[in-house]
C-alpha cells in the first residue's frame, strides 16, 4: 500500500485516496474545433508510462481536494506531489 | 516407534505434563513442547501421506519450512486446517489429526498409487487439462479427494479477529542473535522500535544450539536482552507474530496469535491479531532455513534435517531416532552429531560430500571417536514405513558420479544438511531481487529498493559473533536513518566463524540413472522429483519459471521453502548453466499462510459494510416493510398486510395513489445544495439542457452525461434562491455526481466560484402522490399556497410543518399530482407519522420501491443504472428534446462521434406480451427468430418489468436494435426454462400516452392531469 503526501493533510495510507489516472490532460476548450479522431485519444487513450508519470489523486476520504503527484510506475516511488495548478516538474530531481 | 523423549534436558517444564490426542489416541507432552516435539517423544513416525504418491511421510523440520506435518487442529467451528506442528505450541487438551491418506496416514490403502506412478509423470496435471478436454472432469474428483490439506469448518468462525494499525521507526523482523542485537542498538537510540518473532519465545536459532554468549549459556544472554528491551518504553516486543508481507511503502502485515497455544477454557479474547505496520525503516533478521539433500527414497520417515534434529535434542529435550548418520555437504552436520551424541544418540557415522574435511568441527568429531566417511554419499535409503537403513557409496574424484559402493549402515535417524538458504522471503516481496551467492552456495538478499537492510544468517552470516555484529549495525543504521543517534556499546563474545566451506550438492549421484532409480524428492508437499526436473527440460520447458508450473515445484503451503533452491540447482546443472543465471524465484506474501479470519477481522456480518437507515425506519420496520438494499440504504420495498403476496401488496399500493393518496419514504434520494455565482455555469455545464432562465422557486428535470456521452445520472434540480441550488441525483449514484462534480471544479473549472455540500443525510423526505396529495400535504404546509395557480408543476417552496422550516416541491415521479416534503433530518419521523395522521381521512396509503418503480414504469420514465448501463445516450431513450445544441456540456462532443449517430442503436422501447398475464423476467435476452439455428442473433433484453394494476396487464421496458423503427413488430424472448414468450414492441409509455409526438419524452416527470374525485374511495383506505 502506497504512502502518499496529501498537500493539505500529510502523509496518509493509499486507501484514503482515489487515483484518477494521469494528470495534465486538458479538456479540448472547444471540442468542436477538434477532430473525432482527436477527441477519441483525448478521452481514451492515455501515455501508460513505464517510468516516471504525473497523475492526479484524490484524497477522497480526507480533505476531499485532487491533486498531482509523480510517480515512478516501476518502483513506486514517489517523486513530487504538488498542487493543482502547478506545472509539471522537470523529472531531473 | 523411534523417537523417544530423552531424560534430562531442552527448555521443557516437566512439572507441567499436558494430554492431547492424535488421531483420537491419548498422548502426554510437557510445557514447552511443540505438537512436533510431542509426537516424536510419543514414537509417532509417520504424519502424513504425501500427495501424489500416497507415500509415508514423517516430521523433516522443527519451523516454518516443515512440508509434511501439515495437520488439522481442534474440532467444530474452531477447527484450524494447514496448520504445521512444528509451530504449533502444545497445549491441554490439544486434538489433532492428519488429513491425507484413506482411513488414516498410517495406514493408508491408497497408497498403492506410489506403485502405479508411472502413470502420473510430471506434467500430469498440465496433460490433463491439455487432452483429452473432457478427461479432467473424471480424473478431477479423484485428485481432490485424495489431495486435501485440511477443511473449513462447517459452522461460522466461532472467533473474534482484531486489527491495528500501527508506526514505528524500526521494525526488527525475527528476535535470533541478529534480531536481538538490532532491537537492541535501536532501542538504545531512543527510536520506537518493533520486535517481532513468530515463535513463542525469543532468541530464534540459539534456543536450538548447544552455546555460549558471553561464557555463558546463550539463554542467559537472550533472557537479559530481553528484560531490558521490555523495559524500554517505545520498544514492544511481539512473539507469536509473523511478518507475512512486504508491500510498497515499507507496509508491512503481521498476524499475532493470541489465544491458540491456550486450552479452549483460557483461550479468552480475540484470537488473532492483524497489524498494519507503516515502518520508516526495517531490520530483516528472518535467519536462514537448512537445505535437505536429493537422494534416493530421501523422503522416509526418519530423514531429518541436521538442524531440526540439534533443535529437538537440545530445545525439547527428544531424541528423534534411536540410531543415528549423518549425511551431510558442510560443517552442520559434525554441529549435529555431536549434538546427539552428547545426548546419548548412537551415531553410526558421519558421511561428507567432501573428499578432504578439515578444521574445528571435523577435528572436533574426530576426537568425539565419531566415524567419518568423506567423500562419501548416501544415494538410496531403505525401509517402508520408517527408515531401516542407507547405503553409502564413495564419489568418483569429480564428484559427479559413484566410483564403489560403500558400507551400509543400519540406522533409524539420518540427519542431512545440505547448506543453508537465508530466509529471504521478505526482502523479495519489498521488490528485491536476491542475488546467488557462489561461495556460499546460497540466493542472499539483493540491492535494497525500500528502507530495510537484512542482518545476520538471513544474508549469509552463520556464525554467532557474525550475526551479533550485524545486527548491531543494521540497529545503529536504522535508527540513525530515522534521526536517533544509538550509543556505542560493546557487543558480547561468542562464537566466531570457524567452519569450513560447504561442497554444493545438488543431486546426488545414486547407482542407477535419474529416470530409473528410486525416487529423488526435491519437493516433498507436491511429490516433485529430480526425475520429474530432468523430464521437464526433456520435454523443453527450461525457463525456471516454466519448470516450476509443469512440475508444480513450491506450489505448496510451503512455498516450496526446502525444495525451491535445490529444485534450481538440479535444472540449472542439467542445462549445464551456472545457477545464478537460470534466475531466481520471486516471493510472495504470505510467508506462511494466513486465516481468513486474521485479514476480514471485524469487518464479518453486520459490520462488513456500513447500513443506511432513514429517520423514519422505525416506522416502516414496525409496519412490517420488506426492505431491499439500494446501496448502503435499506428501503422500503413494500409494505404486506397479513396474507398478502407481493405482487397483491404492490398492486394495492399502487392502486391507492391512483386512486387516493399514496406516501413515499424519498428520503435516500441523493441531495446536493449549489452555492454561489456560478451555480448556473456549473450546471450548464453538467447537464444537457439549458438552466439559465430557470426561475427562483421552479424545478427543472436534467440528465448528466458521462464525457463519453452516455447517460450517467438524472434528477430534479431546484433553484432555492438567487446563487443557490438543490440537485437531486439517484439514490445509488449520489456518491460518483458529487465526486465528478468537485473534480471537475477542482481539475478544470479551478475558476468558478461555486461550492459543494452533500447533504443527503441533512434532509427527510415524504413524497405525496395521488388525486387527494394537494388536500392532504396542504394541511400539513398550512403556510404556502398549493392551488395550481400559486404553485405549477415543477415548483419548490419553503414552509413550515410540524413546526420546523421545510420545503416542499410539486414534482412527479408518478405521473400522479405529487407533492415532496422535505424537513431536517431529525424531524422526519414526526413529519412522516403526521403524513400518515392526517392522510386517514384521504386513504393514504405507505407505498414502497416495488410500486415505485411500477407506477414509473407505466409512464415510461427510466431508471438510471436499470433501463440504462453505460451504453445508453439520450438519443437512445428517445430524450434527444432534452439535449440543448446551443451551449456545450459533459459529452456533448462525444453525442456526435459517428457511432453515436447512428440508427439501428438500441434504443428504449416498450414491450407487450402476447399473453397478457405474463410478465418477461428482466434480463431476458429478445430474438426476432425463436427457433432458428444456435447462437440465436440477440436484438435486445428486457430492462424493466412489471405486472402492473393501472394498465390492468404485464408491461416492460426493453433496448432493442433500431427498436423505434420497429413499432408493431413482435420479438421472442426465449427463457431458461425453455418456454419462449412472444411480445409486440411499442411506444415506451404506457399511460396516457395519447396526443404526444412519438420519441418526443421532454415531458419527462410530467403529471397526469388532475382528476380529483370529490371524495376518497372508501375501498383504498388503508387500515
Ligand atoms: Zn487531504
Amino acid at each position: 500500500m502506497l504512502q502518499l503526501e496529501c498537500p493539505w493533510c500529510g502523509p496518509r495510507d493509499e486507501e484514503e485516496f482515489t487515483y484518477g489516472g494521469e494528470a495534465h490532460i486538458t479538456r479540448p476548450p472547444e471540442p468542436d474545433a477538434v477532430s473525432d479522431a482527436a477527441w477519441g485519444d483525448y478521452l481514451f487513450f492515455h501515455t501508460n508510462t513505464r517510468g516516471l508519470q504525473s497523475e492526479q489523486w484524490c484524497h477522497s476520504h480526507g480533505c476531499r481536494r485532487w491533486f498531482n503527484v509523480a510517480r515512478d510506475t516501476v518502483t513506486y516511488r514517489i517523486h513530487r506531489v504538488y498542487r493543482m495548478g502547478e506545472p509539471r516538474p522537470g523529472f531531473d530531481a | 516407534m523411534s523417537g523417544y523423549r530423552l531424560a534430562s534436558g531442552g527448555r521443557i517444564d516437566r512439572d507441567r505434563r499436558l494430554e492431547f490426542t492424535f488421531n483420537g489416541r491419548p498422548m502426554a507432552g510437557y510445557a514447552g513442547d511443540t505438537l512436533a516435539s510431542a509426537l516424536i517423544a510419543n514414537g509417532v513416525d509417520i504424519v502424513a501421506r504425501s500427495f501424489k504418491y500416497r507415500r509415508p511421510r514423517g516430521i523433516v523440520a522443527a519451523g516454518a519450512e516443515e512440508p509434511n506435518a501439515i495437520l488439522q487442529l481442534g474440532c467444530g467451528a474452531r477447527t484450524r486446517p494447514v496448520q504445521r506442528a512444528t509451530q504449533t505450541e502444545l497445549h491441554y487438551g490439544l486434538s489433532a489429526r492428519t488429513v491425507n491418506g484413506w482411513p488414516s496416514a498410517e495406514t493408508d490403502l491408497t497408497a498403492v498409487l506410489d506403485r502405479a506412478s508411472r502413470l502420473l509423470p510430471a506434467g500430469f496435471y498440465y496433460k490433463t487439462f491439455k487432452w483429452p478436454a473432457s478427461g479432467w472432469k473424471h480424473y478431477e474428483h479423484v485428485i481432490r479427494a485424495g489431495a486435501g490439506l485440511g477443511y473449513a469448518p462447517d459452522d461460522a468462525d466461532a472467533d473474534r479477529y482484531d486489527r491495528i494499525n500501527a508506526h514505528c521507526d524500526v521494525l526488527v523482523v525475527g528476535a535470533g542473535p541478529a534480531g536481538l542485537s538490532a532491537a537492541l542498538a535501536a532501542g538504545y537510540s531512543g527510536a520506537r522500535v518493533i520486535l517481532a518473532d513468530e515463535g513463542s519465545e525469543f532468541g530464534g536459532s540459539l534456543l536450538s544450539a548447544a552455546e555460549h554468549i558471553d561464557g555463558a549459556p546463550s539463554t542467559h544472554w537472550i533472557a537479559r536482552v530481553r528484560a531490558e528491551l521490555a523495559a524500554m518504553p517505545e520498544v514492544t516486543l511481539l512473539p507469536r507474530a509473523t511478518v507475512f508481507g512486504y508491500y510498497d511503502h515499507n507496509f508491512l502485515t503481521l498476524v499475532e496469535r493470541l489465544t491458540d497455544h491456550l486450552p479452549a477454557t483460557d483461550a479468552i479474547g480475540p484470537r488473532e491479531r492483524l497489524w498494519r505496520l507503516r515502518a520508516k525503516q526495517v531490520v530483516i533478521a528472518t535467519g536462514a532455513i537448512e537445505r535437505p539433500l536429493v537422494f534416493g527414497n530421501n523422503d522416509r520417515p526418519g530423514v531429518m534435517l541436521a538442524s531440526a534434529v540439534s533443535s529437538y535434542v537440545n530445545r525439547y529435550g527428544v531424541a528423534p531416532g534411536r540410531r543415528a548418520v549423518v549425511f551431510a555437504n558442510n560443517d552442520n552436520g559434525y554441529r549435529s552429531a555431536l549434538d546427539m551424541q552428547r545426548a546419548g544418540i548412537d551415531v553410526a557415522g558421519v558421511v561428507d560430500v567432501r573428499t578432504d574435511p578439515s578444521g574445528a568441527w571435523h577435528e572436533a568429531a574426530r576426537a568425539a571417536g565419531l566415524r567419518v566417511f568423506a567423500g562419501h554419499v548416501v544415494p538410496d535409503a531403505r525401509g517402508r514405513r520408517r527408515l531401516a537403513s542407507v547405503r553409502t557409496a564413495r564419489l568418483s574424484a569429480d564428484a559427479g558420479r559413484i566410483e564403489d559402493e560403500g558400507p551400509r549402515l543400519d540406522c533409524d535417524l539420518l540427519a542431512v544438511s545440505g547448506g543453508w538458504s537465508p530466509v529471504v522471503h521478505l526482502q523479495s516481496q519489498s521488490g528485491a531481487r536476491p542475488r546467488f551467492d557462489t561461495d556460499r552456495a546460497c540466493f542472499v538478499p539483493g540491492d535494497p529498493v525500500q528502507a530495510e537492510r537484512s542482518a545476520g544468517a538471513a544474508r549469509g552470516t552463520w556464525d554467532t559473533a557474525g550475526c551479533l555484529l550485524e545486527g548491531n549495525e543494521a540497529g545503529v543504521a536504522a535508527a540513525s536513518a530515522c534521526g536517533f543517534e544509538a550509543p556505542a556499546t560493546v557487543l558480547p563474545s561468542a562464537a566466531a566463524a570457524d567452519e569450513q566451506p560447504l561442497l554444493p550438492c545438488w543431486l546426488v549421484p545414486g547407482f542407477k540413472p535419474v529416470s530409473r532409480g528410486p525416487k529423488q524428492f526435491v519437493d516433498y508437499q507436491n511429490d516433485t522429483t529430480a526425475a520429474d526436473l530432468h523430464l521437464a527440460i526433456r520435454e523443453n520447458y527450461t525457463a525456471i519459471e516454466h519448470v516450476k508450473r509443469y512440475t508444480a515445484l513450491g506450489f505448496g503451503t510451503d512455498q516450496g521453502k526446502l525444495g525451491n533452491i535445490n529444485g534450481m540447482g538440479i535444472v540449472a546443472e542439467k542445462l549445464g548453466r551456472p545457477l545464478a543465471e537460470v534466475g531466481t524465484t520471486t516471493f510472495r506474501p504470505a510467508y506462511t499462510p494466513v486465516t481468513f479470519g486474521a485479514i476480514a477481522g471485524r469487518d464479518v456480518g453486520a459490520l462488513l459494510d456500513a447500513t443506511r437507515h432513514t429517520p423514519m425506519h422505525a416506522w416502516h420496520v414496525a409496519r412490517g416493510a420488506v426492505f431491499e438494499n439500494v446501496g448502503q440504504w435499506k428501503r422500503a420495498r413494500y409494505y404486506p398486510r397479513p396474507g398478502e403476496t407481493m405482487q397483491q401488496a404492490v398492486d394495492r399500493e399502487c392502486l391507492a395513489t391512483h386512486h387516493a393518496v399514496g406516501v413515499l419514504d424519498y428520503s435516500t434520494l441523493g441531495k446536493i445544495d449549489i452555492h454561489g455565482p456560478d451555480a448556473v455555469t456549473l450546471l450548464e455545464r453538467v447537464y444537457t439542457n439549458n438552466w439559465r432562465k430557470l426561475a427562483v422557486g421552479r424545478c427543472r428535470y436534467g440528465l448528466m452525461l458521462d464525457e463519453d456521452g452516455m447517460v450517467m445520472d438524472d434528477g430534479v434540480t431546484a433553484r432555492l434562491a438567487e446563487h443557490h441550488y438543490l440537485m437531486t441525483t439517484t439514490t445509488g449514484g449520489a456518491a460518483n455526481v458529487m465526486a465528478r462534480l468537485e473534480r471537475w471544479l477542482q481539475t478544470e473549472w479551478t475558476d468558478l466560484e461555486v461550492h459543494l455540500t452533500s447533504v443527503t443525510d441533512h434532509w427527510a423526505t415524504v413524497s405525496v402522490a395521488g388525486p387527494y396529495s394537494r388536500d392532504l400535504v396542504g394541511e400539513l404546509c398550512a403556510d404556502v399556497d398549493l392551488s395550481a395557480e400559486a404553485m405549477p408543476f415543477m415548483s419548490i417552496r419553503e414552509c413550515t410543518a410540524v413546526g420546523v422550516a421545510a420545503r416542499v416541491a410539486r414534482v412527479s415521479f408518478t405521473g400522479e399530482l405529487s407533492f415532496e416534503i422535505s424537513v431536517p433530518a431529525a424531524h422526519g419521523q414526526r413529519l412522516w407519522e403526521a403524513v400518515m395522521a392526517a392522510g386517514e381521512r384521504y386513504g393514504a396509503t405507505p407505498y414502497g420501491t416495488e410500486a415505485m418503480h411500477v407506477l414509473r414504469a407505466e409512464k415510461g420514465f427510466v431508471i438510471v443504472g436499470q433501463d440504462t448501463d453505460g451504453s445508453v445516450t439520450p438519443d437512445d431513450l428517445g430524450m434527444a428534446g432534452l439535449v440543448s445544441t446551443k451551449k456545450d456540456f459533459i459529452g456533448r462532443r462525444s453525442l456526435a462521434r459517428p457511432h453515436l449517430q447512428r440508427g439501428d442503436r438500441r434504443q428504449l422501447v416498450g414491450l407487450l406480451t402476447d399473453e397478457p398475464a405474463a410478465v418477461l423476467p428482466e434480463g431476458a435476452q429478445l430474438v426476432d427468430v425463436p427457433d432458428g439455428p444456435l447462437p440465436l442473433p440477440m436484438v435486445g433484453w428486457v430492462t424493466s418489468s412489471y405486472a402492473s394494476a393501472r394498465v390492468g396487464r404485464s408491461i416492460a421496458l426493453a433496448l432493442v436494435d433500431g427498436g423505434r423503427d420497429r413499432i408493431g413488430q413482435r420479438v421472442f424472448a426465449p427463457l431458461a426454462d425453455g418456454r419462449v414468450l412472444a411480445a409486440r414492441i411499442t411506444e415506451p409509455v404506457f399511460l396516457d400516452a395519447p396526443g404526444r409526438r412519438p420519441h418526443d419524452r421532454t415531458d419527462r416527470n410530467a403529471e397526469r392531469p388532475d382528476r380529483r374525485p370529490e371524495r376518497p374511495p372508501a375501498g383504498a383506505v388503508d387500515a
